[in-house]
């Protein structure tokens, strides 16, 4: 088993996504039970299922130094950047600590893939329209590259994409580069939007509800894909009341690309090396943040792992009934709300879902909760059998 | 920035018509290369049916992975991973890119699960039943400088060994074309932060300058092959690069 680390501060942290921008609106929409999934009115063929779409993005006009890189994902990455302040806060660290003590870690699965579509239905021949020209639009490291303009950090740069671990991973990434003094702040970011390659992609593995979700229920039956943009700023120490990194873990099922393994090996052993790494034992847990896709497969797997490991009085729940799944953003997205949960003291419930799958114990949530939450654990598991798990501790005031 | 010191216990590497690490090593030295070369990677560590259907990125990362492992002696089960690239498979993309242009509904749902950047590492835990922590990057030019130095600050925050691996496969097409990914190439290396361990050693530094690094896979390998002590810089992103000493 992994050592136990120091624990870090989280100086800023932002989210958008279906349910609005910020924070606030995220706190909002969980308290009062609505969802930010509406019918599909994304793809321009037929595909009936849910979306949790960010309202606003094609409103969205990025700055003339930005307009090579102009893409939904983008377009989705700027309106995250200002939420809470976060873009401010970013450029407070790189001016507090020098930009080549600040590093920028990126973690998306579609990255603007959604431009790269769009340039193969508007082909000149056999050649991009000049407007989707810029070759740094259609690299999966793209988010990183604008964010580098942006924030104008100078530390160490680069895109994490294990698909729907990519933004927990990022946690982990970052705490090390901090803990090898490699960096004195680091700036995390997770986006992805919506596209014709993970709608049709994961309708072609036949892993989309018809309806919006519902993560854990008897009758679930597919995913709700989501977009969002997370932004977090860790460092080493924070004011009175900053909220912490205090474990991750990571692991591979080495099962299946698509399926998750069937005992939740892989889910075990990155929850165990996330608490671990932050000293804790699982009955210190008082709330979890399921991965919970609402696919058959894996809500199974995890809750009998949930169910097997912690004791009844942590309490668990999916909000993907209220942002869908949000693939590469999933971590961070959900970490965040991990965050609002432990400040707040408010337990989300599993929004959708009405009959809880056998599977499940006790500690899964249906109803919102009020009480007080001093540790929190986020898990994401991703295609491949790629699994990260984090632990989060409310700030003392 | 502080410097990351390591051993670099185990090589792989696989370059069309030079081969794999010791047939290419010999070439780099010089010297003849012994025995035949293979049109494609082995990657016999895949099973026989996935070898016959994975894409060439899967093929490439899994040849020159096992290669690494062997040399150092080590399980691939028992590595956490680091696998880079920079474009990832651009075939596929290419191929689902122009099906949604025309019918949607098409889409494969194989071609779709084996789109994703972390398909290369997630056939490798698979084939080797790693249980390990396993990572896709990619950072554009910096890609090998920045998986690299990934790979390092996991082997020396963890104290264990960790298996890099940075692979490239040319594709066709308007999207390869615009990302220029046109050539074929993939390393591996078993990084150990022991000092104690054999192998050569390697001292990474992250540097902010506005010089541009661009040093390549093909000189880091180049440095490993003569085995004698060398300094390059690879590129990092802007304004930054990651410069490697090699001490044998």
């Amino acid at each position: 088993m992994p050592c136990r680390i120091p624990p870090l501060a989280i100086t800023a942290a932002t989210v958008t996504t279906a349910l609005g921008r910020g924070r606030e609106a995220q706190l909002r929409a969980l308290r009062e039970r609505r969802s930010g999934l509406r019918a599909n009115d994304f793809t321009r063929s037929p595909l009936p299922c849910a979306v949790g779409r960010v309202a606003g993005i094609e409103d969205v006009t990025l700055p003339p130094e930005l307009r090579d890189l102009d893409s939904r994902n983008h377009r989705l990455a700027w309106l995250g950047l200002h939420g809470d302040g976060f873009i401010d806060a970013a450029r407070a660290a790189v001016a507090r600590h020098g930009a080549a003590r600040v590093a920028l870690l990126a973690a998306t699965s579609t990255a603007s893939i959604g431009a790269t579509e769009a340039a193969y239905s508007e082909l000149a021949g056999d050649r991009f329209p000049a407007s989707l020209a810029a070759p740094e639009l259609h690299t999966l490291h793209s988010l990183g590259l604008l964010l580098e303009r942006v924030i104008g950090a100078r530390g160490p740069c680069m895109s994490q994409s294990t698909a729907c671990s990519s933004s927990a991973k990022i946690f982990a990434q970052g705490e090390r580069l901090l803990r090898l003094g490699l960096a004195d702040a680091v700036v995390l970011a997770g986006v992805d939007s919506l596209c014709g390659s993970v709608l049709f992609g994961f309708n072609a593995l036949e892993l989309v509800a018809p309806q919006p979700c519902r993560p854990f229920d008897a009758q679930r039956n597919g995913i709700s894909i989501g977009e969002a943009a997370g932004f977090v700023l860790l460092e080493r120490d924070g004011p009175p009341g900053a909220p912490h990194l205090l474990g991750h873990g990571e692991s591979s099922d080495a099962h299946h690309m698509s399926t998750p393994h069937p005992q939740g090996l892989g889910a075990r052993l990155a929850i165990e090396a996330a608490l671990a790494r932050a000293g804790l034992a699982a009955a210190d847990i008082d709330y979890i943040n399921l991965h919970g896709t609402a696919t058959a497969k894996n809500d199974e797997v995890e809750a009998a792992v949930i169910a097997a490991l912690f004791p009844p009085t942590t309490r668990a729940s999916s909000t993907k009934g209220w942002t869908g799944h949000t693939l590469g953003a999933a971590g961070i997205v959900e970490a965040v709300l991990c965050l609002l949960a432990l400040e707040h003291g408010c337990v989300p419930g599993t929004l959708n879902t009405t009959t809880p799958a056998a599977a499940c114990g006790p500690q899964l949530a249906l109803a919102n909760e009020t009480r007080t939450l001093r540790t929190a654990l986020s898990n994401s598991f991703g295609f491949g059998g790629n699994n990260c798990a984090l632990v989060f501790g409310r700030g003392q005031a | 920035m502080n410097a990351l010191e390591l051993r670099i216990t185990g090589i792989g590497a696989w370059w069309p018509q030079r081969g794999d690490w010791p047939q290419l090593r010999a070439w780099l030295r010089g010297e003849a290369i012994g025995g035949a070369i293979a049109a494609r990677p082995p990657a016999g560590v895949l099973p026989q049916g996935e070898r016959r259907r994975a894409p060439l990125t899967v093929l490439l990362a899994c040849e020159v992975a096992a290669q690494a492992c062997a040399m150092a002696g080590h399980a691939g089960a028992d590595l956490p991973c680091v696998f880079s690239s920079a474009h990832g498979e651009v075939a596929i993309s290419h191929d689902m890119c122009a099906t949604l242009a025309s019918e949607p509904l098409a889409l494969s749902p194989t071609r779709f699960h084996n789109s994703v950047h972390n398909a290369a590492v997630g056939y490798w835990t698979l084939a080797t039943q790693c249980h390990e922590a396993s990572s896709a990057l990619s950072a554009w030019h910096g890609t090998l400088g920045a998986g690299l130095f990934e790979a390092a600050v996991l082997a020396c925050a963890e104290s264990r060994p960790v298996l890099f691996t940075c692979y490239e496969a040319a594709a066709e097409g308007p999207l390869a074309r615009v990302l220029g990914a046109d050539s074929t190439q993939a390393l591996a290396l078993v990084l150990d932060p022991d000092p104690a361990a054999a192998g050569s050693r390697l001292r990474l530094r992250q540097h902010a300058t506005t010089a541009t690094a661009t040093a390549t896979a093909a000189e880091l390998l180049r440095a490993l092959a003569l085995q004698q002590p060398a300094a390059l810089a690879l590129p990092a992103g802007i304004h930054r690069q990651l410069e490697i000493e090699i001490t044998p």
